[in-house]
């Protein structure tokens, strides 16, 4: 199936001479949920305000749903919803007006039943004749989804949709994610909680300093660059590393009593065993193990460090 | 043509005026009064009639340019500017309009107020002086084309300004002085001839006079030169917008 956004070669230069953008190449497919994962002025808000027309590209092609966005801005916008980082509001508006405003701006005509079923799926009927202005941040962040929303669009950008939002809040966002993937709908998420990558996305990019480090699968991701850690509390303590251990990735604690051992994720079943059965062999007892993955995080700060 | 987006647009600037009325439309009704009670009444009943038109009948027309141009400035260029200064801009930016339509929906409405309001401020003068319209066609194209090019350069305005001291300084200083020297007040035959030159460069005279001219049949400039001069200014303004919007001037990085 071909994606449903395609950026090929993709570059942004301001006028201030800085590079935000240094070719950069990604196809979204239906139906995904997509996470961009990257520091602060990576490019994030960059890419995803091309994408969405608020930014003029400075070189490279950006396609939705096999049109130009710049050439057939009228059929991608029609397609694409925008939830921006900042909580931008017109404060003096009621909620039913600004969002009623949304979806004519869009080219939609009035349709106050969707409307209604937009502001209830956010838990924000109750509210919809308050000033946004009295509303919280966390209602005004839904009052910024429900604008999106109301043109019914397939695709949805999130610009970091839980910067400064409490857990509970978070946990909320993301089952409004959840139900709209559930309604077909694509969406894009910029972060820097690495948390919320793990939890919701599917596929997960990392963008720094202009350029898309990586683009992968999540699970893939987790068991390719993911490192296991196995730890065994040993019953007495050694002095030294036995030479017949010396094939294992092994690594003594300074008092001796605890040895830790390294391997990736996907090649679990070989080293585990023999490691322990080679224990065994050397007569070296333990009386408790663990073991620890490695979160997203950390392949995420591995990543954005080596290459910074 | 995206009609759902600009009458969007338009209901939404105009449902600012009536949010605002007392700003919109009772403080330039309050404001014109004033003058038609210093100039028209207290001054101007010591003053004959100017070039046979009693003073405050003489003056009314430049009031009504006056709150038109200061009007339409301000409206074109806020209804662009704040968003600019929220942020919510990024809806539109994002939208599926063209600029020419975002054009339509902001200027419309900002020319759409400085009518309304520059009709009740005539409503107004009717209760001080006695109005008397030669040229009731003429009056109404003068008064829309005048509405439409400072609505739009308002607009022009919005984009450049960077904060409200910019936004308001073309309003504030620029305005008035054009306005008090391009003959609303007076008849510019009254100055000595240096300064009647000094006056042609002035372009708020042309307006003035135009628009008296569709009044009491008396003018300061030629009332197809002044027709000529409007319509410059208008495709002068579309020509700095049409720029703006191509290059994405202070609105698409």
């Amino acid at each position: 199936m071909a994606p449903i956004v395609s950026v090929e070669k993709l570059t942004k230069t301001y006028g201030n001479g800085f590079q935000a953008l240094k070719g950069v190449d990604l196809q979204i497919e239906e139906g995904e949920i997509l996470a961009l994962l990257g520091p602060n002025g990576a490019g994030k808000t960059t890419l995803i305000s091309i994408i969405c027309g608020i930014v003029n590209p400075s070189s490279g092609r950006v396609m939705v749903n096999g049109h130009d966005v710049v050439r057939d801005f009228r059929k991608t916008r029609s397609l694409i919803g925008l939830v921006p980082q900042e909580l931008t509001t017109d404060q003096f508006e009621t909620v039913w007006n600004t969002v009623s405003f949304s979806r004519g701006v869009y080219g939609c005509k009035a349709n106050p039943a969707l409307i209604e079923k937009v502001l209830k799926d956010l838990s924000l009927w109750s509210k919809k004749d308050n000033m946004i202005r009295e509303l919280s941040g966390g209602m005004k962040r839904r009052v910024l989804i429900a604008k999106a929303l109301s043109h019914e669009p397939k695709v949805l950008f999130l610009d970091e949709p839980t910067a400064g939002v409490d857990v509970n809040l978070r946990r909320e966002m993301w089952q409004v994610v959840e139900k709209l993937r559930e309604n077909g709908v694509t969406i894009i998420l910029t972060t820097h909680y690495i948390e919320e990558a793990e939890e919701i996305a599917d596929r997960v990019g990392v963008i720094n300093g202009g350029e898309l480090l990586l683009l992968e699968d999540k699970k893939t991701l987790m068991k390719k660059l993911g490192r296991k850690q196995l730890r065994l509390e040993l019953s007495a303590p050694l002095a030294a590393l036995p030479p017949g251990l010396a094939g294992f990735n092994l690594v003594l604690s300074d008092d001796g009593t605890a040895l830790m051992h390294e391997y990736h994720g996907d090649e679990a079943q070989g080293s585990v065993p023999s490691l322990l059965n080679a224990l065994t062999l050397e007569n070296i007892h333990f009386k408790d193990l663990s073991t620890r993955q490695s979160s997203l995080e950390d392949i995420f700060v591995a990543l954005v460090g080596e290459k910074a | 043509m995206n009609v759902e987006a600009v009458k969007s647009i338009y209901t939404f600037e105009m449902a600012r005026m009536r949010r605002t009325i007392l700003q919109s439309v009772i403080s330039p009704v309050i404001t014109t009064s004033l003058y038609f009670i210093v100039f028209g009444t207290a001054i101007g009943s010591r003053i004959q009639t100017v070039e046979g038109v009693s003073y405050g009948a003489f003056i009314t027309p430049g009031l009504i340019m006056l709150t038109l141009l200061t009007q339409c400035i301000g409206n074109g260029s806020i209804g662009i500017y704040f968003p600019k200064f929220t942020g919510t801009i990024y809806e539109i930016l994002s939208a599926p309009i063209a600029m020419t339509e975002i054009l339509l929906g902001y200027v419309g409405a900002a020319a759409s107020k400085g009518l309304i309001i520059g009709l009740i401020i005539l409503a107004t003068a009717s209760f001080f002086v006695e109005i008397r319209i030669a040229h009731p066609f003429m009056m109404v194209v003068f008064l829309v084309l005048t509405a439409v090019t400072f609505s739009l350069f308002g607009f022009i305005i919005g984009i450049w300004a960077r904060n409200f001291e910019q936004l308001n300084i073309v309003p504030m200083l620029v305005v008035p002085p054009l306005t008090f020297l391009g003959g609303s007040f007076y008849s510019i035959n009254m100055l000595p001839p240096f300064w009647q030159a000094v006056s042609h460069v002035n372009p708020v005279l042309y307006l003035v006079s135009g628009f008296r001219w569709s009044f009491y049949e008396i003018a300061d400039v030629n009332p197809v030169i002044s027709l000529a001069m409007i319509s410059f200014f208008l495709l002068l303004c579309l020509s700095v917008i049409g720029w703006m919007f191509k290059t994405g001037y202070r609105l698409r990085s």
